[in-house]
């Protein structure tokens, strides 16, 4: 029987992937395919509520989260493009132009 | 029981890739990955009876956002490999007392569900597009249109970051 643990533990260990992939990567590009992986699992959280509420405010929340990702990707994949033009470099230890 | 067998097959799938997305050596393998990934979590969708949302997330993520990121790792073309400098000041334990904490709230999850099972969970209605549809234009219609502004100013930012400069 699938119940709705079975479910949140699925999207817990994807969420885990995720940091896991944004913790120890030093590439910026699977960085933010890390946080796409993340934003999957809170995907799969909603629908897994929207079915067990009955209810389908939670897929409507899971349509802004797709689109807050589309956005998220075009302007961090811009920032990635216009820092590469400066600096010939994806590594994220050496993007620290604006530390103090 | 026919559910159980898509539901493990499903979700070995997407913790699969998503260990071959952050593991893969090659950033383009990566990619590839992560459109196998996405298409898993879309058959999932189906078995959660999301078929609208399953249909987003081939055309959106698959579709996409996947293209936009195969187009910027080859737009950028490393001389040298990515990974090969690394800061002296990386909080290498910090990071691993919060993937512990985590995971001992994965734990907690696991431990709550098999103490107190939660039901099978009701089923929503047939008509999955009429009903987000609806919802989406009566009860979310300002976040709605909130969220697409959000897109127009991300499309325009993305341009003018991505521009070159004269």
């Amino acid at each position: 029987m699938i119940t709705q643990t079975h479910f949140l533990v699925l999207s817990a260990a994807l969420f885990m992937l995720g940091i896991i992939g944004v913790m120890t990567r030093r590439n910026v590009i699977i960085i933010l395919m890390s946080m796409e992986l993340m934003l999957n699992a809170v995907n799969i959280n909603l629908i897994a509520f929207s079915r067990q509420l009955g209810d389908v405010t939670g897929q409507v929340f899971a349509v802004f989260v797709i689109c807050v990702a589309a956005a998220e990707a075009a302007v961090g994949l811009g920032i990635i493009l216009a820092f590469y033009r400066n600096k010939e470099t994806i590594n994220i230890d050496e993007m620290n132009l604006m530390r103090w | 029981m026919a559910d159980q067998v898509v539901f493990y097959i499903f979700a070995a799938l997407i913790l699969g890739f998503a260990v071959l997305v952050i593991t893969a050596k090659s950033t383009v393998h990566s990619v590839l990955y992560l459109v196998a990934d996405f298409l898993c979590v879309a058959a999932l969708y189906v078995v959660l009876q999301a078929q609208f949302l399953a249909v987003i997330q081939v055309m959106v993520y698959a579709g996409g956002i996947v293209v936009l990121y195969l187009f910027v790792v080859m737009l950028v073309n490393l001389k040298r490999p990515p990974e090969a400098h690394s800061d002296p000041h990386r909080l290498g334990k910090l990071g691993l007392v919060m993937g512990l904490a985590v995971f001992v709230e994965l734990g907690a999850i696991g431990a709550y569900g098999w103490l107190k099972p939660s039901g099978v969970g009701g089923t929503l209605e047939a008509n999955n597009i009429e009903q987000v549809g609806r919802a989406l234009y009566t009860d979310y219609f300002v976040p709605f249109e909130v969220a697409s502004v959000l897109l127009l100013v991300a499309m325009i930012g993305a341009i003018v970051l991505a521009k070159r400069e004269q």
